[in-house]
């Protein structure tokens, strides 16, 4: 049952929150919904050997033979607990910001989390599309009305980028549906769909589902929409999507595409990673050059993104794990970053950061906490991060299933050298130096955000020194995923390149 | 032993309680418990490391003390682990001992900033020492590419200790970025281990080469990458250019960090790793090539600068290089020898160039010195035995370590000897300009200057004394084996570390008389070079211009600008290509293309919608037409 109330709260929370009044009650409203979600969140992934509470089925539609099937896996568990501790930290971050029609905006914001919660933990391919748009909706609702001057022409974008994601997923998902022999969408009649298609249909269905997970994470060359979007859209709904909801894509490709389609998965990761690889390059480099915060964060995250992305077609069990911690430290981490832009913006009304400099003189808070989570952003020891990308490496370079793992290793490397080049300069153009016009009264930072933001720095540094715990809850997952190719050797050569 | 072990971890913990300290209390705390705290945390770790050596040293053996696992999945298993044995505890004395001294004199030093600031120094000095420490410890490669990166962090801070100043945060990048290609390769160096050895724990290393079962790809690659990684941290070419820029940052922490400690984590990694390239021969050319280009490469540099701070910092990759000369020629116990005794003399001309630029009111260029021995006498004289100690004078420190170093080349190869000893000579020659231009002469700054002029606090001349005794005993711990038999105490010390090496590498001895006799050589030249430098910039030191060869030399054979222009510019540019035509042009406009196609289209069709009865009928058939047609056709 924990598991379903892990859906609901979110979910009523935000219907309730429609009808509220007042911003100061939405707001505090949202908060308290989001803390009632951690509090059960952490129940669950701290109930050790209570899986029976975890889980849960329901009929739902019998006559597809779907039912409303959850259940809370190591995975499941790592990234509920992602969607759980970022919004409380979203709203805590942006206490302060001011939203027209602000219940609406929180409703949605609860309907968000509630679709992501779904999507991570259904064990049904339906029911997991179904979450996959009812968290998407909402996200298309706030970024149209609460963005930035060019919303309309750049939702637009986000609209058809995700609707033909969504779309070429759903005829993935119901073709391997009717090829199940019990014409099921139970996730385990679409692990056992590999016996019963030709290399070639699983070489059309990887493309398919994989296209739409690049889409959401986004893959080059399939990520222009996500730094207009980024930086189109109202802070706090870009902090969910970068923060959670590009995850949504990674997780795709762990629980609905590699064991659904293994043998392709070998076949095709070679290509698959290289788009990614490049795409690494491509953003770092492009990140060097941007002026506006939001779309340098927005190119950095492409870039870590596709790292996780190489790790996962890497197929090696230690990477794999490095791509689950990864999934939440980024999460955390870059949540933290926007919350700065958004303190900065609000602050000082621009994102340039030609306009900013020497805010650390006057605000000395922020510029520490920045710097701390700017350098855990760049996965330096004893960070989140450096545990995760040592992982995802260690990973790449020990891959069996890639001749390319040296060149995969050094080039995805260098975009480490590239993060530290971009991320300096940024920190010391926009908190060094000597103070500006708009920077010159400077204030700093409130308690709110600094509980926020101290939350995140205590975060990544109980990770990046002792990760063990993190590791604990995700637990044999990261095995059963590679194994679920490395094992499966015999079906590997129907495939043709 | 099992005492020292328990109560090891102490000696990193207490920096670490020292930097929280003092960087969340910075604002509340008095300068001068700022300054006891900062100060006092080392002194007690430099305590503890004394304890530790002396346990080390009576039992002759390490010990390895394992805490909790860093990492621990799928197989892998990384403990935090510290390892406790003859060469870290070399390290732990010089790093806790040097550090302490530094501390001391940085709270006379840095006294008129302003008490935030003040905390904020110290909590990064603290925090350096920390990371140095995690460094040394580490009983593996991941607990030191922790502290690797960690003072990799605290030294960036630190260039940027004035964060005004655009120029310094510039170099503050610079240094960082530099060392984040060299850890790129280390990064990729263990990556290569695990797969290879499952583990990075070095006993684990060091035993699966010892027995032989790396391949001769796999050891040269490892080696190759360690030691590119090397050159970041350790200055060495080609990523030598951001350590004269680190100068931007406060004097005490370019004689801490910038000189005595961090840039020799290099050699400390290599001489860790010793049996790794003691079976690769060809990595140890590469180092011994490297190290003798970069210490050359580095003095002819440092004749023509005329900022006494950057003097300095051309010396230490000079020195440096000797260093890695050293590890090249399979001479492990020299480099570390080396290590330690330029701890001494560089630490203390570093803060004796500090006192300089105190009683200077912080002008650097020694053209605008001169005569500074008749107002600052400590300070002149323990600089003098600084140079004394570089130049390699006999009976001071510097003299042993280089002497074995350059013996050591001979043995390897006479050119090695000769290019090494050129160098030795031009070492000797520009410490002297540098010496005479600063201490002898008249005084050529200002008249205001010359009433400031005055000796320094007791805080800043007493670190200097102590330093001045160390430069000059510090070599009486290696006293070659053709001076005194069997009196090579480090040799002995070290022995049980590089055991293995030597039986891999059988280091052939020269003959006691042909060590006589390159020493005669060597010491009588330097004399000679060092009495020419002494008599001829005391008389007439180079005030105007280089032009020609120095001018050259004074640009640094321009290499700052080579880079800019070869690797910079370019990566600058594609980026910018990227940037505005490739994601701006070609794929959103790819995307947006499409997107307005759909528009397009749509809009066409919406036309079709007209709401009249007889337009729809008509479609209707026509439809009906088109399939019956194909139909047809498709059947035959």
């Amino acid at each position: 049952m924990i598991a379903v109330l892990l859906i609901l709260i979110p979910l009523l929370a935000g219907l309730i929150s429609f009808f509220l009044k007042s911003e100061r009650a939405a707001r505090s409203w949202a908060l308290f919904s989001s803390l009632a979600a951690l509090a059960v969140a952490i129940i669950a992934v701290t109930a050790n050997g209570n899986e029976s509470n975890l889980a849960f089925r329901a009929d739902w539609m019998g006559a597809l033979n779907s039912s409303f099937s959850i259940r809370m896996d190591g995975l499941g568990k790592l990234l509920c607990l992602l969607n759980a501790v970022a919004f409380p930290i979203i709203f805590l971050g942006t206490w302060h910001t001011q939203y027209t029609k602000a219940a609406n905006f929180f409703g949605l914001m609860l309907l968000t989390q509630a679709g992501m919660m779904g999507v991570f933990l259904a064990m049904d391919a339906l029911l997991f599309y179904f979450f996959w748009e009812l968290a998407l909706i909402p996200a298309y609702f706030l970024c149209s009305q609460w963005g930035g001057p060019k919303r309309i022409q750049v939702t637009f974008k986000f609209f058809i980028y995700t609707f033909i994601g969504s779309l070429l997923m759903l005829v993935g998902l119901l073709y391997i549906y009717y090829h199940t022999p019990d014409r099921s969408f139970d996730i385990k009649s679409f692990y056992a769909i590999q016996h019963h298609i030709t290399g070639n249909e699983q070489t059309w269905l990887f493309w398919l589902l994989f296209v739409a997970f690049a889409i959401k994470m986004p893959i080059f060359p399939f990520h222009t929409w996500q730094p207009d979007t980024y930086e189109q859209a109202p802070t706090s709904t870009t902090m969910v999507l970068s923060g959670v909801m590009v995850k949504m894509g990674v997780f795709g490709l762990l629980r609905w595409l590699i064991p659904v389609l293994p043998a392709a998965s070998w076949a095709w990761g070679d290509t698959v990673s290289w788009m990614a690889v490049i795409g690494m390059l491509y953003a770092s480099l492009i990140a060097i050059r941007q002026d506006d915060l939001k779309r340098l964060v927005a190119y950095s995250s492409i870039a870590h993104i596709g790292l996780m992305c190489v790790t996962v077609f890497s197929v090696n069990e230690i990477g794999m794990q490095g791509v689950i911690i990864q999934m939440f430290n980024h999460g955390v981490n870059i949540i933290g970053l926007w919350i700065v832009v958004e303190l900065i913006e609000r602050q000082f009304g621009t994102r340039k950061i030609s306009e900013l400099g020497g805010i650390a003189q006057k605000a000395p808070a922020m510029a520490i906490l920045f710097v701390v989570i700017a350098l855990a952003n760049i996965a330096l020891p004893l960070t989140n991060a450096f545990v995760g990308e040592f992982l995802m490496f260690t990973g790449i370079f020990n891959s069996a299933v890639t001749k390319y793992n040296v060149w995969f290793t050094v080039l995805a490397g260098l975009c480490i050298i590239l993060a530290a080049v971009y991320t300096l300069n940024m920190i010391r153009k926009v908190f060094y130096g000597n103070t500006v016009e708009r920077t010159a009264n400077a204030i700093d930072i409130g308690l709110m955000e600094k509980l926020a933001l101290g939350i995140i720095v205590v975060l990544i540094f109980w990770i990046g020194i002792y990760s063990q715990p993190f590791f604990a809850i995700s637990d044999t997952v990261s095995a059963d995923i590679t194994n679920s190719i490395l094992n499966k050797q015999e079906v590997l050569p129907v495939i043709k390149k | 032993m099992q005492n020292a072990l328990q109560i090891a971890w102490l000696i990193p913990f207490l920096p670490l309680i020292g930097f929280l300290i003092n960087g969340l209390g910075r604002k509340h705390l008095s300068k001068s418990a700022i300054g006891i705290i900062g100060s006092g945390v080392i002194l007690v770790s430099f305590a503890l490391s004394i304890w530790v050596f002396l346990q080390v040293k009576q039992s002759g053996a390490g010990y390895v003390a394992n805490y909790f696992n860093f990492i621990n999945v799928a197989g892998l298993e990384i403990p935090f682990a510290f390892q406790l044995d003859q060469l870290s505890s070399i390290f732990l004395l010089i790093i806790t001992g040097v550090g302490f001294l530094i501390h001391v004199y940085s709270t006379s030093y840095m006294h008129d900033e302003k008490t935030e600031h003040f905390g904020r120094y110290f909590s990064y000095l603290n925090l350096f020492v920390f990371s140095m420490l995690l460094l040394v410890m580490g009983a593996n490669y991941v607990i030191m590419f922790i502290g690797w990166e960690g003072v990799g962090l605290c030294s960036y801070l630190l260039i940027g200790y004035w964060f005004k100043n655009q120029e310094y945060n510039k170099a503050a990048n610079k240094a960082f970025i530099m060392n984040r290609i060299g850890d790129l390769a280390f990064l990729i160096a263990i990556f290569w281990i695990i797969s290879r050895v499952g583990n990075v724990n070095y006993s684990d290393v060091l035993l699966f080469a010892e027995e032989n079962r790396f391949s001769t790809t796999d050891i040269t690659a490892i080696t190759i990458l360690l030691f590119i990684g090397a050159t970041g941290k350790s200055a060495q070419i080609p990523l030598y250019t951001w350590l004269p820029d680190a100068m931007a940052g406060p004097t005490p922490v370019s004689a801490l960090i910038h000189a005595a400690t961090m840039v020799t984590a290099g050699i400390y990694m290599i001489a860790r790793s010793n049996i790794l390239y003691s079976l690769s021969p060809l990595t140890m050319n590469i180092i011994a090539i490297v190290g003798l280009a970069t210490a050359l490469l580095a003095a002819t540099i440092a004749i023509k600068q005329n900022d006494i701070k950057k003097v300095l910092a051309y010396s230490t990759v000079s020195q440096l290089g000797f260093m890695f000369l050293a590890l090249g020629t399979g001479n492990y116990v020299a480099a570390v020898f080396h290590v330690m005794t330029h701890a001494f003399f560089k630490a203390l001309l570093f803060l004796g160039s500090g006192s300089v630029i105190h009683a200077m009111g912080g002008e650097q260029d020694i053209r605008r010195m001169g005569g500074l021995g008749k107002y600052m006498k400590v300070t002149h004289i323990t600089f003098l035995i600084g140079c004394l100690a570089i130049a390699g004078i006999p009976g001071l420190s510097g003299f042993f370590s280089k002497d074995e170093i350059l013996a050591g080349a001979f043995a390897r190869s006479p050119i090695l000897y000769a290019i090494a000893l050129g160098t030795a000579l031009i070492t000797a020659y520009y410490m002297f300009r540098l010496y005479a231009t600063t201490f002898r002469g008249s005084f050529r700054g200002t008249t205001e200057q010359q009433h400031h002029l005055h000796e320094s606090p007791g805080a800043i001349t007493t670190p200097l004394i102590i330093l001045a005794i160390l430069a000059v005993v510090g070599g009486y711990i290696g006293i070659p084996e053709y001076m005194a038999h069997g009196a090579h105490w480090l040799q002995e010390f070290l022995r049980p570390v590089f055991a293995s090496s030597n039986e891999v590498l059988k280091p052939h001895a020269i003959s006691h008389s042909t060590e006589w006799m390159l020493t005669g050589i060597s010491t009588a030249l330097i004399v000679i070079v060092v009495a020419y430098a002494w008599s001829r910039f005391s008389k007439k030191p180079e005030l105007e211009d280089a032009r020609g060869v120095g001018k050259v030399l004074e640009n640094k054979w321009y290499v700052d600008e080579l880079y800019q222009k070869v690797i910079v510019n370019p990566l600058h540019k594609t980026a910018g290509f990227l940037n505005t035509f490739v994601e701006r042009l070609v794929i959103d406009g790819l995307v947006n293309g499409v997107g307005r196609l759909v528009n397009y289209g749509s809009r066409q069709m919406r036309l079709l919608q007209s709401g009249q009865v007889g337009s729809y009928i008509f479609l209707m058939v026509l439809s009906m037409l088109v399939i019956f047609v194909l139909q047809f056709f498709l059947r035959k």
